[in-house]
């Protein structure tokens, strides 16, 4: 037992802590004995009269409300805003008692009731402080219009220890150590979320918990986490636990996934919990996300001012507007197929250096049977599964079977890189995964914490036989999940994009409909996506020999063998992998060329592909119609463009990617000053701004993505792409960079690409990159070059010179560099952003 | 409108004299006689008595007279730039003037970090750079301090002004060029905003039009061609001007920005007066980012500049010319 001590208020000084919101309130636990709480109110010194929200902030251990002092401070004026610090905690009263959940709960409904909060109320709450403030909840349904949980937990989830570092903090003398005699508790909680942390904010959260005497309660804490289930809090805990099922206000669940302790299965948890919250994981944040994470507490208001709305952000499940026309399900066409044409090639695929054909009657027979086998091993409608097998027969039996079931295929490409894939998983959270043995050894390198079966793709044979003997599953939904696919990580971190049923279907006849795809055509798979839509699309599919998840390997010969094989008419391949088609054309036979010859159409895929390159295949494969797509994980395909309309309309305002597909819409929506599209939605011609996107075959959301979903979403059933972009007289897109791109000088915003087109047009410079330096508003162009000779620093005065000419725009330096950074994935995109950062260091001169 | 303007002689004296000719009566005031053909009357600010005979009858004042100089006497700047400047404001005020524009420099408020894109700070002569820059601040304030109901005060800071016949800046860099010892500090990256001198002259006539907006009176603006460039880019533009080649050699700003107090220190202890080669000041100056935010000095003031540097190089190569 400690010595007592009273309530006192904070030393002035802390960092965004203001004094006038401290205050001290007095008020009867239920012992009777009068306590004093040390509280931050945005109201302390003022009437809380007009008052239309109180948000009630609950801290856990070892914190104190000084976690809460952005969301004070960026308060409306008519909501007040309320952190308490527990008893024991904090600023509060050393009590000399153990205060249990049950005690802390009644605690918190005593000071609420002192500081005379009333209706309506939004909950705010992290740690421990979720259990304590749920629990003041469930007393006060009426009053609570909202809740949001920040790293947190309800219930150790069934199956699963305690996270380790609180086993080992609970167990006795290391307790007593780790939390009370030493402040290694207290200080390695600001270190393990800190890494942004300023030490004098680190010292503000250690200030309160100086002396053992002040710290008693955090060892209290932690020995009150109910591990065992006769723990004198468990009942209290599981009531809180399953009282939230029944909770119909919105909520949101704002989430550290590198928290140690609570990881993200407490967030599945939750979410298993309240179905209906909002998630918003910030990638590479901690425990303590509200500081690890800076748009939190605007992400954080912007929800509660949606919640006072009453019009949270529109899930957009429909089409946004767009008439919905149920169509044929995904494994129709393959159905149909086996029964129209049995024993024709559904997919022909190179094994051992043979080719495997696989008749439609066999196809659509191991589909049907894996859907009833992985049904019977327990995968269910509803359920994510990473599938991890590189592209051919397998991995199309199991996307298929999983669709049948109505479970949700999670599809991470090797491009993102061994820790991209990592990151990727844990976001979607797969409950199965089914993979080669490379990816299994990545799952468990990740550390998943997967909840169903890991099933190597060997074992895929014999759950198809089992299966054989089984009833089918049940018809998913048109709006159930089908698919989890994942952005191209180039501007941050991979964001998972949310598809059902429904989009996939309006992918599928979308490109049915605009490319004439009839029975009579056959598909040379040489994009992985693709490979997979072969059966949906009622198609024939080859897939050449190659490494799919490195373009680059695609020969001209694989591509004609393939080609071969099935007679091939349409052709799908990404950028790199025509470039390279064109690298190694002079190996082809003339046997080889004559093969090639049947293709009608070949598409680029994945990325914008150069003029140069599309007008080599054509070269190649005259007859062909060559096209290039435009479109994002999040809406594909959205425009596409010939190599003919291209060549005919010359250079313009950026990049031609032609005429929105049947049934796309396009609007733009002006960039500002600032370089915020804050423009109405526009269809008329020469407005630079961002591209918006209406279509059926639209992402259903961002996953676990609340805020980033919200923004790209705000103009409802419109999809905003982060490009920028012209609309010209005939309606046709083009695209002129990236927002995050745009140049905001003091003449207006300026788009990057046309720019660096023109420039690169110039002989002797080989790259281009134009960006901005200086504040916002009032930046200054730059060019920064790659020339043929490969100088660098500040360029001459001709080559200054013919770059202004050639941008017809003020540039305030031309720098000389030896070669471009780029992306990562797609090694092309040229990362302005980098190149910015550079430049404006530079420029800054001597520092 | 009878405007009085101390200092008429130098390049912007006698631009502004100039361009204030073709609307008011302009009377200069300065030390030495020039050829302008403008009225002038002889005299020192640093002499009461000249300054308030030539205040007589002036409704307006535009304050150019400075001691302009990267070196010299710290007593010589204050005398020149601080007390004259005290002295010309009485004398305004003694006299009734309305409109007071005191002309600054973007260094009142430059502590020697680089300035991107920002606004007109205030001065501040604890942390201003060198004497001259020093004094100017201490200048600013005391004129911005008389700004009042009767007389309206606004301080105008031009950044690096140059033209043809300028002997301060581009005379040098060419004279430099010629003997091949014109060096760049660093790579010459760092980003500088100049003025070429008729804008700064129209600025500062605009600014006497406006003075007593409410927008206006009693604040400071930093006026430039708002197109910064590159320090070796407008060497090289300067000496290509004149058709002496450009910059050619590169030293650390590090290096030179220790020369530069070796060089002023020596030149002290000599007693020379002349300039020094280098001075710490100056390699700073060519060695940071010195670019600014003209938004607010082009709303308030109702100007924007109207010859664009690529005009005015054109002039300077044109001056260069005929003048052999």
């Amino acid at each position: 037992m400690v010595n007592p001590s009273p309530a006192c208020l904070p030393p002035a000084g802390m960092p965004g802590l203001e004094p006038r919101w401290s205050r001290l309130v007095s008020a009867r636990d239920d012992d009777g004995v009068s306590r004093t709480w040390h509280v931050l109110d945005t109201h302390a010194d003022r009437s809380a009269e007009g008052i239309g929200l109180t948000v009630l902030c609950v801290h856990g251990n070892p914190t104190w409300s000084y976690l809460w002092r952005r969301v004070l401070a960026s308060a409306p004026a008519d909501v007040r805003v309320i952190a308490v610090d527990h008893l024991d905690m904090g600023y509060s009263e050393r009590t000399g008692t153990v205060r249990p959940l049950a005690r802390r709960i009644s605690d918190l409904t005593a000071v609420v009731d002192a500081l005379d909060v009333a209706g309506p109320v939004i909950v705010v709450a992290h740690d421990w402080g979720g259990p304590i403030s749920l629990g003041w909840v469930l007393a006060h349904q009426t009053d609570v219009v909202g809740v949001a949980l920040l790293n947190t937990a309800v219930h150790q989830p069934a199956g699963s220890s305690a996270p380790s570092v609180i086993r080992l903090a609970r167990a006795g003398a290391v307790r007593r150590a780790a939390t009370v005699a030493t402040p290694a508790f207290v200080r390695g909680t600001t270190l393990l979320s800190g890494r942004r942390m300023s030490r004098a904010v680190a010292d503000a959260y250690a200030a309160p918990y100086r002396t053992s005497d002040q710290r008693a309660a955090v060892g209290d804490f932690v020995a009150d986490i109910p591990l065992e289930d006769d723990h004198v809090s468990s009942a209290v805990l599981q009531g809180v636990a399953e009282g939230i099922r029944g909770l119909a206000i919105p909520a949101l669940l704002l989430w550290g996934p590198g928290d140690p302790v609570f990881s993200d299965r407490y967030l599945h948890d939750l979410e298993e919990r309240m179905p209906h919250a909002e998630v918003h994981r910030y990638g590479g944040a901690r425990h303590l996300v509200i500081e690890d994470a800076p748009m939190l507490v605007h992400d954080l208001w912007m929800w509660i001012d949606d919640v006072r709305k009453a019009d949270p952000a529109d899930p957009l499940g429909e089409a946004g507007g767009l008439p919905v026309v149920p169509t044929e399900r995904l494994w129709a066409a393959l159905d149909r197929r086996a029964v129209e044409s049995p024993d024709e090639v559904a997919l022909s695929e190179p094994v051992g250096g043979a080719w495997r054909a696989i008749t439609w009657s066999q196809m659509a027979r191991t589909v049907s049977n894996l859907a009833a086998g992985l049904a019977g091993m327990g995968v269910r409608r509803g359920d994510r599964v990473s599938v991890l097998i590189p592209v051919g027969a397998d991995l199309v039996a199991v996307v298929y079977a999983c669709w049948r079931i109505g479970a949700s295929v999670v599809v991470t490409d090797a491009g993102l890189g061994a820790r991209g894939m990592a990151r990727a998983l844990r976001s979607a959270a797969p409950d199965h995964v089914i993979a080669v043995p490379r990816g299994v050894a990545l799952v468990r390198a990740a550390r998943l914490g997967v909840r169903g079966h890991i099933v190597a793709a060997s074992r895929l044979a014999a759950i198809a036989r089992t299966g054989a003997e089984l009833d089918p599953p049940d018809v998913p939904e048109l709006d159930d999940e089908a698919l989890v696919a994942f952005t191209s990580g180039s501007t941050g971190p991979a964001k998972g994009v949310v598809y059902a049923h429904r989009q996939v279907q309006g992918t599928r006849d979308l490109l049915l409909r605009h490319y004439r795809l009839t029975t009579a055509d056959s598909l040379v798979a040489a994009f992985a996506p693709w490979a997979v839509l072969g059966p949906a699309l009622g198609i024939a599919s080859v897939i050449p020999d190659m490494d799919v998840t490195s373009p680059r390997t695609l020969t001209a010969r694989a591509v004609a063998d393939a080609t071969c094989q099935v007679g091939g008419t349409v052709m799908w391949a990404s950028p790199a992998a025509l470039s390279n088609i064109l690298r190694t054309a002079e190996e082809l036979t003339d046997r080889q060329l004559a093969d090639l010859q049947t293709l009608r159409l070949v598409m680029g895929a994945g990325a914008p592909v150069d003029a140069a390159i599309l007008h080599g295949v054509q070269r190649l494969i005259p007859a062909a119609e060559v096209r290039t797509p435009y479109g994002m994980t999040e809406v594909l395909p959205v425009c596409d463009v010939t190599i003919g309309d291209i060549d005919a309309a010359g250079p313009g305002p950026g990049v031609l990617v032609g005429s929105p597909l049947p049934g796309v819409e396009l609007r733009i929506s002006a960039v500002d000053s600032d370089g915020y599209a804050s423009g109405p939605l526009d269809a008329s011609p020469g407005v630079l701004g961002e591209v918006l996107v209406r279509a059926s075959h639209r992402k259903v959301r961002y996953d676990r993505l609340w805020s980033t979903e919200r923004a790209a979403s705000r103009d409802h059933g419109w999809h905003r792409t982060g490009d920028v972009g012209v609309l010209d007289v005939d309606g046709r897109l083009w695209i002129a960079g990236r927002l995050a791109h745009v140049i905001t000088s003091s003449t207006g915003p300026v788009a990057p690409v046309p720019i660096e087109q023109a420039v690169q047009r110039m002989p002797g410079v080989e790259q281009a990159a134009c960006v901005g330096v200086g504040p916002v508003g009032i930046q200054q162009l730059v060019v920064v070059c790659v020339t043929s000779d490969h100088r660098t620093g500040p360029a001459d005065l001709p080559l200054i010179d013919d770059v202004r000419r050639a941008a017809g725009t003020d540039v305030a330096a031309v720098l000389l560099r030896a070669s471009l950074p780029v992306d990562i994935r797609h090694n092309s995109k040229i990362d302005r952003t980098a190149v910015a950062a550079w430049a404006a260091e530079r420029l800054a001169g001597r520092r | 409108m009878r405007v009085l303007v101390t200092g008429g002689r130098g390049l912007l004296g006698s631009a502004v004299v100039s361009e204030l000719g073709r609307r008011h009566d302009v009377l200069a005031f300065q030390r030495h006689a020039s050829q302008s053909g403008a009225r002038e009357v002889l005299g020192d600010i640093r002499d009461s008595k000249s300054v308030q005979a030539a205040m007589d009858g002036a409704e307006a004042v535009v304050h150019l007279a400075a001691k302009v100089s990267m070196h010299g006497d710290r007593r010589e700047f204050e005398s020149i730039n601080v007390q004259g400047t005290a002295t010309v404001i009485e004398a305004a005020q003694r006299s009734g003037v309305a409109r007071f524009v005191h002309i600054s420099s973007p260094s009142v408020a430059h502590a020697g970090a680089p300035i991107i894109g920002a606004g007109a700070e205030p001065a501040d002569p604890s942390s201003a750079r060198g004497a001259y820059a020093r004094s100017k601040a201490a200048a600013e304030l005391i004129a911005l301090a008389a700004d009042d109901a009767r007389m309206s005060v606004v301080a105008i800071r031009p950044h690096l002004v140059w033209g043809p016949g300028d002997t301060q800046l581009v005379d040098r860099i060419v004279a430099r060029a010629r003997a091949g010892r014109l060096f760049l500090l660093d790579d010459g990256a760092a980003l500088i905003d100049t003025t070429y001198v008729d804008n700064a002259a129209e600025a500062i006539a605009q600014a006497l039009e406006v003075c007593c907006e409410p927008d206006v009176h009693g604040r400071a603006f930093v006026v430039s061609n708002g197109e910064p460039r590159t320090v070796a880019e407008l060497l090289g533009r300067m000496a290509d001007a004149a058709g002496a080649p450009g910059p050619f050699r590169s030293v650390p700003s590090g290096a030179a920005i220790a020369a530069g107090h070796v060089i002023e220190a020596g030149w002290r202890v000599a007693g020379r007066t002349d300039e020094p080669a280098l001075t710490a000041f100056i390699a700073e100056q060519l060695s940071t980012a010195h670019w600014f935010d003209q938004r607010q000095t082009m709303d308030a003031l109702r100007w924007h500049p109207s010859v664009s540097l690529e005009e005015g190089f054109t002039r300077l190569r044109a001056w260069y010319a005929s003048a052999g």
